[in-house]
């Protein structure tokens, strides 16, 4: 393998790699506040996507990418308001499976009204065959969108959660709930809170990522797959930990393109999924005595 | 106590057998070839219901079970042995002496060799017993999340696999598999001269699954499981060996599927990579959900109806829908299933009380 060809690899493997960083992230914000699994996690970006696509055909890109994460983010709070803030404590099973169930229903909704054409986003700087040279490598600009706005999302993320009001008291939900309740914060909102972060930076990253890898019903699956992954292979609740494990997956995943056939990538990443799973459950990143004391 | 579970199980024959007469009657015989189908998807619902309602295992891959079945039997019994043979391989040879290989005619009237359906289903039901093991032994070292990631993980890559490898036909799958000859007469197939008969072999093979679930549930193993159910640390604590009871009904449920998918894709006459989607297996925890969990009657019920009205098309393009939505308000307001006891008992008293 060439020089060359190497950095392709490694450019294409770490943009796939932030995306599955940015659905981990989302999958982390739900689990850290209400300790359960959104599968719904994929359709999220699939959503932002395919509603950014729709609002391009009469807005400026910019304004059409926003709106598209708004609504997102209020189909988000949406969910979590008409179908999981009133259960009380529900069993890890009961929420799997209606999690599930949301994921085909806003998947089966998406195919009626888009129907099963792919679509995409048009590039945000030049098109398809416009590249860029980098350390001898051709990237397509939108690359860089790609790796410039996670990049921004990720910081922005840490530092909200930091910082402001609202990241803390997410924060104190995560740590106990109980005790951030006797503190006056409002778990419920905190939790709505949460459905709307994790929608909003999951459509955002469906947007950016529509041009190079196109928007179509049923792609949010194999992306919350993947996320899944992730977010286990970085320890389930730790952000940062996921993008490393996401650059990681992406890097691994596109190597595997110069081994094994194309159609078995997806078959690869689970492959690695159900080996963390059965040897580190704890993640690659995470602790063992920290995992024990989780539900999963 | 004997007669009394047996007496449900000679009702549900005879209403399997009026039915039969009433589409005969009413000439809608041809409702009998979904009926076939729907028995053997309720095969595999009952075989996951045991997994998931009495043991409290959560599978999101029984769909892939049932493709190990229902691909390994359709290779086998249309792969080509012919050239082999002619090549002088000892191995086949020796099948062909032994009477393990079938010998039929080809669309084109060339003769084929290959392996008696016999054989092959043995060997499919072996390889899905050697498969779930080995995804048995860690995956149900998992709990909640891990392990619905880890068994819908196990589905996905059955899928890929079977969409793309050439031997199983990529996304065309595999067609022009032979009949099943159960016993000289009998034959799982899908010609029309046999739909009664296959009627009630699927009728058969599906009253027999159940009688046999019903006995083990009934079984010390199956009070076992639903210790596991309730708790499995008390469970344990008891003395049940739980990791051992818990793989040995995943092992079961698996065969369960891989029966269902190796007589369906006889029946059928094929096999495609849709029955190992992700959406299938789904279905099949939507159906066992909305029986009632540990309710091996709901879901055979459900099972009945639901994938009646679906192979039907009955729910148009709304097909996936319908169990979406049926998965959402069952868990949301009924998670202990429609058919749950209490609601008989609820109708009951108030019938009485009037």
């Amino acid at each position: 393998m060439t020089s060359q060809l190497f950095l392709q690899y490694l450019f294409a493997g770490i943009t796939y790699g932030i995306i599955y960083a940015i659905v981990a992230i989302g999958f982390n914000i739900i689990y850290n506040t209400t300790g359960i699994i959104n599968f719904a996690q994929g359709e999220f970006v699939m959503l932002g996507g395919m509603i950014a696509i729709s609002l391009h055909a009469i807005l400026p890109l910019p304004l059409a990418i926003g709106l598209a994460v708004i609504s997102t983010m209020l189909i988000g709070a949406l969910i979590e308001i008409l179908f999981i803030r009133w259960l009380r404590s529900p069993s890890v099973l009961r929420m799997i499976i209606i999690t599930i169930g949301l994921s085909i229903l806003i998947r089966e909704a998406a195919l009626h009204i888009w129907g099963e054409n792919v679509r995409s986003l048009p590039y945000f700087n030049g098109n398809e065959i416009s590249s860029i040279q980098l350390l001898g490598a051709n990237i397509s600009p939108q690359v860089l969108w790609v790796i410039g706005i996670c990049s921004i999302m990720v910081m922005l993320l840490s530092l909200f959660f930091k910082f402001t009001s609202l990241g803390q008291e997410m924060r104190a939900c995560a740590a106990n709930r109980l005790a951030a309740t006797l503190c006056g914060i409002s778990t419920k909102n905190m939790v709505t809170f949460s459905f709307m972060l994790s929608a909003g930076i999951g459509a955002l990253a469906g947007c950016v990522v529509s041009p190079i890898t196109y928007t179509q019903y049923d792609s949010g699956t194999a992306l919350a797959i993947k996320g899944f992954t992730v977010a286990v292979l970085g320890g389930l609740g730790n952000s940062l930990a996921a993008v490393l494990a996401g650059i990681l997956l992406g890097v691994i995943e596109s190597f595997s393109i110069s081994v094994v056939p194309l159609a078995f990538q997806d078959a690869i990443s689970i492959g690695i999924l159900l080996i963390i799973l059965f040897v580190r459950p704890h993640g690659l990143f995470g602790s063992r005595e920290a995992a024990g004391l989780k539900e999963f | 106590m004997k007669a009394r579970k047996f007496f449900p199980i000679l009702l549900l024959l005879l209403v399997l057998i009026v039915v039969q007469q009433l589409t005969r009657l009413t000439g809608t015989a041809y409702y009998l070839t979904q009926m076939t189908m729907t028995a053997y998807y309720a095969l595999l619902v009952i075989g996951l219901c045991l997994v998931m309602g009495y043991a409290g295992q959560i599978s999101l891959g029984h769909a892939g079970f049932f493709a190990i079945g229902g691909y390994t039997s359709a290779v086998l019994t249309t792969f080509d042995l012919t050239p082999l043979l002619d090549k002088g391989n000892s191995a086949i040879g020796f099948l062909t002496t032994n009477g393990l290989l079938a010998e039929r005619q080809s669309l084109y009237g060339e003769s084929l060799l290959s392996v008696n359906p016999w054989l092959a289903c043995v060997a499919a039901l072996l390889l899905t017993i050697i498969i779930a093991f080995c995804i048995g032994i860690p995956v149900l070292k998992l709990k909640g999340h891990y392990l619905a990631m880890a068994t819908l993980g196990f589905g996905i890559i059955i899928y890929r696999v079977a969409l793309a490898t050439e031997i199983f036909g990529g996304a065309d799958g595999i067609s022009a598999v032979p009949g099943f000859p159960l016993l000289p007469g009998i034959v799982v197939s899908g010609d029309f001269s046999n739909r009664v008969q296959n009627y009630y072999i699927a009728c058969c093979l599906l009253l027999l699954g159940f009688l046999l679930l019903q006995n083990l549930i009934d079984s010390r193993v199956g009070r076992a499981l639903r210790a596991i159910h309730g708790s499995e640390e008390a469970a344990n604590a008891m003395g049940v060996n739980t990791a051992r009871y818990k793989l040995y009904t995943f092992v079961v449920s698996a065969v369960f599927a891989a029966l269902a998918g190796i007589f369906l894709t006889h029946y059928n006459g094929g096999i495609g990579p849709s029955e190992a989607g992700i959406m299938k297996s789904v279905r099949y925890v939507a159906i066992v959900a909305i029986g009632g969990m540990a309710n091996l009657w709901g879901a055979l019920t459900m099972a009945a109806v639901l994938n009646f009205l679906s192979l039907r098309g009955m729910f148009g393009s709304y097909d996936d829908a319908v169990f979406g939505v049926i998965l959402i308000i069952i868990m949301l307001f009924a998670p202990q299933g429609l058919l749950r006891r209490q609601v008989w008992q609820f109708f009951k008293k108030s019938g009485s009380d009037n």
